[in-house]
């Protein structure tokens, strides 16, 4: 049984806006919360779009979205998050602009106000470091889409309070999610593995080993996973595997985790993946070559 | 349908005793395949056959045909089925070839097991071809994890799961396998390559230790 009501989404961005749909269609009343009216704006369409596929598929009525949607608010101003029991931040992957945010929510939020937050690959216990309430500070990592994946990392920083990660992870089991008890540690358990792993294929690549369609066939078929890693890194965009590469280098200093020349060229090139057509595959409306 | 004839040279990881792919073979064909421990010892050249296909372990299949200048390359080619140690073999046969490798000798090769019902991935001629070499510091990894408490081994394994949709988390599958069979691959595979990653973790080498002191 959670105490938690009130939930605050900082970052109204991809993961921002899926974390707000699971707490909304736990029940929570919900605050979402950007700088930029436009990816409020934005987040609303998606949020209407997914809750209206969920009902044209039976899985929700109209009724029980319309009452999601009317404990829903969107702001831009920070202050709204006053009355959270719970705030989550899902903004910018960086430690000062985190750190700078639970400060201002310090200021903002009643004392028993939980924040979590939703860092990937940052130290919980440095994005708590001086904002004022370390003991109610935890990990809490969710997948991408997260209003599909159920899995959450949760991770307790050094001064976070048993009590408060437990109040936490009751709160995650309510929303219907499968938390995990990971370590404050780089990555947590699924990007301390994906990452270098990722780094290890786009090398073999670059050696000229095998091609990407015959990596992605072997994985699928000699693991049983369901999509290749080259696929996988083409929809996580490889201008996003260098972000997570310099976040977990500067950390680890393993060179498994420093970004391969290969990736470097591929995004200088403009081949990012999905999102510009073209990746280690080439994509025409979805269709994908090379395979 | 392709034909193929078998030379056996030991026990073979690929195709056990009974597999489908030996029943199917005859005792001629266009294609030889050398099975077992022994094949690349037992390899001998024949450019009057269309490919000579030799099962690899964690060498390379230069050990059969020697190397040169990095152009070496013939009707000879390497394969192995992957398999993790004790599981089953999979449905991949990971097909090597070397720089120069005759090109119809490596699509009739392919033909030839994707009639055979396989999926197939074409490599270049390196120790762990494409999935050990992938896979092996994953594990490595997991077993030091599990090691320094990141967390526990049915969490590690259910992340996996539920994150990446893995059929399996590291731990189990290496449980389910033995973990003394990835002792022997990774450690191969560190003394190819040298780095840390492929160095057998601490957990390996306990397994690999108990079997050898015959607990």
């Amino acid at each position: 049984m959670t105490t938690i009501k009130t939930v605050g989404v900082c970052g109204a961005g991809t993961m921002g806006a899926g974390i707000a749909i699971v707490a909304a269609r736990a029940g929570h009343r919900v605050v979402l919360y950007d700088t930029k009216a436009e990816t409020l704006e934005r987040a609303s369409k998606q949020t209407a779009g997914f809750f209206g596929k969920s009902v044209e598929r039976g899985k929700l009525t109209q009724k029980q979205v319309d009452g999601f949607l009317g404990a829903y608010t969107r702001t831009t101003d920070i202050n709204d998050l006053a009355a959270c029991d719970l705030v989550i931040e899902a903004v910018f992957e960086n430690l000062a602009v985190k750190r700078e945010l639970f400060g201002k929510l310090n200021a903002i939020c009643p004392k028993h106000t939980i924040f979590a937050s939703n860092t990937s690959t940052l130290s919980i216990t440095e994005i708590a470091g001086g904002c004022g309430r370390e003991d109610r500070v935890v990990g809490m990592h969710f997948c991408l889409p997260a209003q599909l994946m159920k899995l959450v990392e949760m991770s307790p920083g050094l001064n976070t309070s048993d009590e408060i990660f437990q109040t936490a992870w009751a709160f995650c089991e309510a929303l219907g999610q499968r938390p995990v008890k990971t370590k404050d540690s780089p990555g947590f358990v699924l990007n301390y593995f994906l990452v270098p792993f990722n780094n290890d294929v786009i090398r073999m690549v670059e050696a000229g080993v095998a091609e990407p369609a015959d990596i992605d066939r072997a994985i699928k078929a000699g693991l049983g996973y369901k999509m290749g890693p080259c696929e996988l890194l083409d929809l996580i965009g490889l201008d996003t595997q260098v972000l997570l590469c310099e976040a977990f280098y500067d950390v680890t200093h393993d060179a498994r985790c420093a970004a391969p020349p290969l990736l470097k060229r591929m995004v200088a090139a403009g081949h990012l993946g999905r999102k510009s057509g073209r990746g280690f595959f080439q994509y025409d409306k979805d269709a994908m070559f090379g395979g | 349908m392709t034909t193929y004839q078998i030379i056996d040279a030991g026990e073979s990881r690929s195709f056990p005793a009974g597999d489908a792919f030996r029943a199917a073979a005859s005792g001629s064909g266009d294609i030889v395949v050398y099975l077992g421990e022994g094949a690349t010892a037992a390899y001998r050249s024949d450019a009057s056959k269309t490919a000579v296909l030799v099962e690899l372990g964690t060498e390379c299949l230069g050990v059969a045909t020697d190397e040169g200048r990095g152009e070496e390359g013939s009707n000879a080619l390497g394969f192995a089925r992957f398999r993790v140690g004790d599981g089953e073999p999979s449905n991949l046969i990971e097909l090597v070839r070397q720089p120069a490798s005759d090109p119809v000798a490596l699509e009739a090769a392919k033909t030839l097991f994707e009639e055979a019902g396989f999926e197939v991935s074409v490599c270049a001629d390196f120790s762990g071809r494409i999935l050990d070499r992938l896979i092996r510091p994953y594990y490595n990894e997991a077993l030091a994890k599990l090691d320094e408490g990141l967390a526990s081994a049915s969490d590690m394994d259910l992340t996996v799961k539920l994150g990446l949709g893995y059929p399996e988390g590291p731990i189990e599958l290496l449980e389910r396998t033995g973990l003394h069979h990835h002792h022997d691959v990774t450690q191969a595979l560190f003394e190819v390559y040298g780095t840390k990653h492929y160095a057998p973790a601490r957990r390996a080498k306990v397994a690999k230790q108990r079997l050898e002191q015959g607990s």
